[in-house]
């Protein structure tokens, strides 16, 4: 089937995500969706096998609750792609705003720059299948992988600064957060420690580095290696020890 | 040196000469008061029982007795008891107090100050045996005008395009308790019987249990702030959904399920890992302002196609009126306000117990607002926290409710004692637990009739209720505050409430 065109001009962000369900309805596996300034909520709640390729700048929560597609941004994003997101993917061309892969328990999102605070907060991931991984080819601000409570979140600082945020991974009880080069402890959030960056972690990683890498034409090599920091939580019952009985 | 034991708080006791030694109270305890000898006598450690009722209701000789606080303390007027042993715990733990349920504390009970009319001469009352009684209730937004046009042929056309609203055959709901804070045969009873008597009950935190599936037209679907259970599917099962933004037995602190209640099956609902922490934070992370909340509830009812009603919870707490007005501005279909009297699996003590406002202040002053406003259309008010009879219902809409969740009335009709220690995870009614052989001692069949119950009564009575007030339908009692009097309330309640005095 040929790529369905949609011409976002002017357009409301409910009578956009109809004419998507439509599409998708009709077995389109392709959608473009041209000129795209700042509508909220594409692709919300949208299950299927579906590619849509978004050109401009999508507004707030574009995926949220999505389940299957994938979502290919030319252009920046605002916040929380992702968000509440079950299983699908986000390839951004450019940056994000905060709070990307909010909640998110499945599939994936890659950003080839930068994205704002809170970026991968509630993050979880049960049974099996269900473990969401947030790539951020540059860097992101503070507060990263917060409450976390499985999946991956990587970091991989391409433009050589090392990550200066704080609050990493506050009340994280689950999951991992790996950022390029090296991260102080005053960095860290209540509930996250830093631990040893080994080559089974540079394997377990590998595949999302080579996926990332593979959207944005950028060479892996560069970047499989060992020079990452790693932060786990320091428990998966973080308030275990804070309660006492009546 | 040891700060030693404080006095027990309960002290069970067997009548030994009426007891069989049939063994059934050891086998009903999950705290571990009784245990039997190898003599075949039976042992008691009254230190770990919660008055729980479980041993006294099961006991087929009557030969259980329980009594309160049998040790008495030097008295005084402000170090109570309760205070005392509060700091000793603290003392030695250094913890934070964990309590269950509602707010034990000592507040006037506004509801019980105030009284409902009747009608007598002049304005006659209704027979509801032999008049109809509209109890119907639609919740959410409504049209401020209806555009209805008069076509050629006569046929009516309206021309209002309509929120969607939910149906209830009774203003009566069932809160929200989810899965994990209490056990799936619990939530089954509760589903069943909101579908046998044509009314919702909300899923809690917790997601849904495929086995809730059949009953999912009565569920109201929860988005908390750890989105627990939430993915589109959940969303679109919900005849509703209610994103929770406070509670009123823990306003400000989100919550909390402790990771041994984490089971596979829960897990598996709440869509978090197995066996950790399921930690709901107090602030939604995407939300900051009523802009912020505005555009999570249209992100729901986008994803959603625009089909389902979005309620918004938040704790009776300072100011809620200015808050329930940003939230009607916010496409939310209705606001519901839970009072510092809501019950909760758990709860930190100093919260349970001080923080928030009573509902019924909460309810007229948001109902106040809203109709000064002029908004008081756009969304719908449902009220929660503390209502324990019919009459409380009567009064809530009085002060301009439109419906009410009922939680802990609910959990009392299936057995719950209202003992508190909802947090252990041992509840011996099978109710706040998710043990297996405790969960199989509720039987959702039975509990559900039980609940079905209540929730009719209660209807029968608001019916006789209205009735007495000449009031035929639930309508003309939403906001008629000339309906109430207040009885022994200062001035100041009396114009929150906008009540008039007795005698006025």
């Amino acid at each position: 089937m040929e790529p369905v065109h949609i011409d976002a001009r002017a357009l409301h962000y409910t009578p956009l995500n109809q004419q998507i369900r439509k599409a998708v309805s009709e077995g389109a596996t392709e959608i473009i969706v041209d000129n795209v300034l700042g509508q909220r909520f594409i692709a919300d709640g949208l299950k299927g096998e579906v590619t849509i390729r978004i050109n401009g700048v999508p507004g707030g929560d574009l995926g949220m609750f999505m389940s299957g597609p994938t979502c290919i941004v030319k252009g920046n994003c605002d916040h929380a792609p992702g968000n509440t997101m079950d299983n699908g993917k986000i390839v951004i061309h450019g940056s994000a705003g905060d709070a990307v892969a909010h909640s998110m328990r499945g599939g994936k999102v890659f950003v080839r720059d930068d994205i704002g605070y809170r970026g991968g907060i509630h993050m979880k991931e049960y049974g099996t299948g269900h473990k969401p991984i947030l790539v951020i080819g540059d860097n992101a601000c503070s507060f990263l992988g917060e409450y976390m409570a499985g999946g991956v979140i990587i970091v991989l600082s391409k433009s050589g600064n090392t990550f200066g945020g704080r609050g990493v991974g506050s009340g994280i009880h689950g999951g991992e957060i790996i950022l390029r080069g090296e991260l102080k402890e005053r960095q860290l959030g209540v509930g996250a420690k830093i631990t040893e960056f080994t080559e089974k972690d540079l394997e377990k990683i590998s595949p999302y580095i080579e996926e990332f890498c593979a959207y944005f034409e950028i060479d892996p090599e560069k970047y499989l290696d060992t020079r990452y920091t790693k932060i786990v939580a320091s428990s998966s019952r973080p308030f275990a020890g804070k309660y006492v009985w009546e | 040196m040891s700060l030693g034991s404080v006095p027990l708080k309960y002290r069970i006791q067997i009548d030994r000469q009426q007891c069989m030694q049939c063994m059934r109270c050891v086998d009903n305890c999950s705290y571990g008061v009784f245990r039997e000898e190898d003599d075949g006598n039976i042992l008691i450690d009254s230190r770990k029982c919660t008055a729980c009722h479980r041993c006294i209701s099961m006991c087929p000789r009557d030969a259980i007795n329980l009594s309160e606080r049998p040790v008495d303390y030097r008295s005084h007027p402000l170090w109570t008891p309760e205070a005392r042993e509060d700091v000793i715990n603290q003392s030695r733990s250094g913890r934070i107090v964990l309590a269950g349920m509602g707010n034990a504390k000592d507040y006037p009970i506004i509801y019980d100050r105030l009284v409902l009319d009747a009608c007598q001469v002049t304005n006659p009352s209704i027979d509801p045996l032999r008049e109809p009684m509209e109890l119907r209730t639609y919740l959410g937004q409504k049209p401020s005008k209806l555009d209805i046009r008069k076509q050629e042929n006569g046929d009516i056309e309206l021309n209002t395009k309509l929120s969607p609203n939910l149906e209830l055959q009774t203003p009566i709901m069932i809160g929200h308790m989810s899965y994990g804070a209490i056990s799936l045969n619990a939530q089954l009873s509760l589903a069943k019987a909101a579908a046998k008597t044509g009314t919702y009950m909300g899923t809690g935190e917790g997601g849904l249990h495929k086995d809730i599936y059949p009953y999912q037209d009565n569920m109201i679907v929860q988005v908390a702030s750890g989105r627990f259970g939430v993915d589109i599917n959940y969303l679109e099962r919900g005849a509703a959904i209610e994103i929770k933004i406070g509670q009123g037995a823990k306003p400000g602190i989100g919550g909390h399920l402790p990771g041994e209640k984490v089971c596979t099956d829960v897990s598996c609902t709440r869509m978090i890992p197995a066996g950790s922490d399921a930690i709901s934070p107090a602030p939604h992370h995407d939300i900051y302002s009523i802009e912020d909340l505005a555009q999570l509830v249209r992100g729901l009812k986008e994803a959603t196609e625009w089909k389902k009603p979005v309620f918004v919870k938040i704790a009776a707490v300072h100011n809620v009126a200015a808050v329930a007005a940003g939230i009607a501005r916010s496409s939310a279909d209705a606001v519901v306000i839970d009072g510092f009297r809501g019950g909760t699996g758990a709860s930190p003590k100093v919260f349970r117990d001080n923080v928030g406002i009573p509902i019924e202040a909460a309810i007229a002053s948001v109902d106040q607002k809203l109709n000064d406003q002029g908004i008081r259309n756009k969304v719908s008010v449902i009220a929660s926290g503390g209502i324990r009879n019919s009459a409380d219902i009567a009064k809530s809409i009085a002060l301009g409710a439109d419906a009410v969740y009922i939680g802990t009335a609910a959990l009392i009709s299936m057995g719950c004692r209202v003992c508190g220690n909802c947090y252990r995870g041992l509840c011996p009614w099978g109710i706040a637990t998710q043990r297996e052989d405790l969960v199989s001692r509720l039987d959702p069949e039975v509990e559900s009739e039980h609940v079905a119950n209540l929730i009719n009564s209660w209807t029968l009575e608001l019916s006789e209720l209205m009735g007495a007030a000449g009031i035929n339908s639930i309508e003309s009692l939403r906001g008629n505050r000339s309906r109430l009097r207040g009885y022994m309330l200062d001035e100041g309640t009396l114009d929150v409430l906008q009540v008039k005095p007795v005698g006025a």
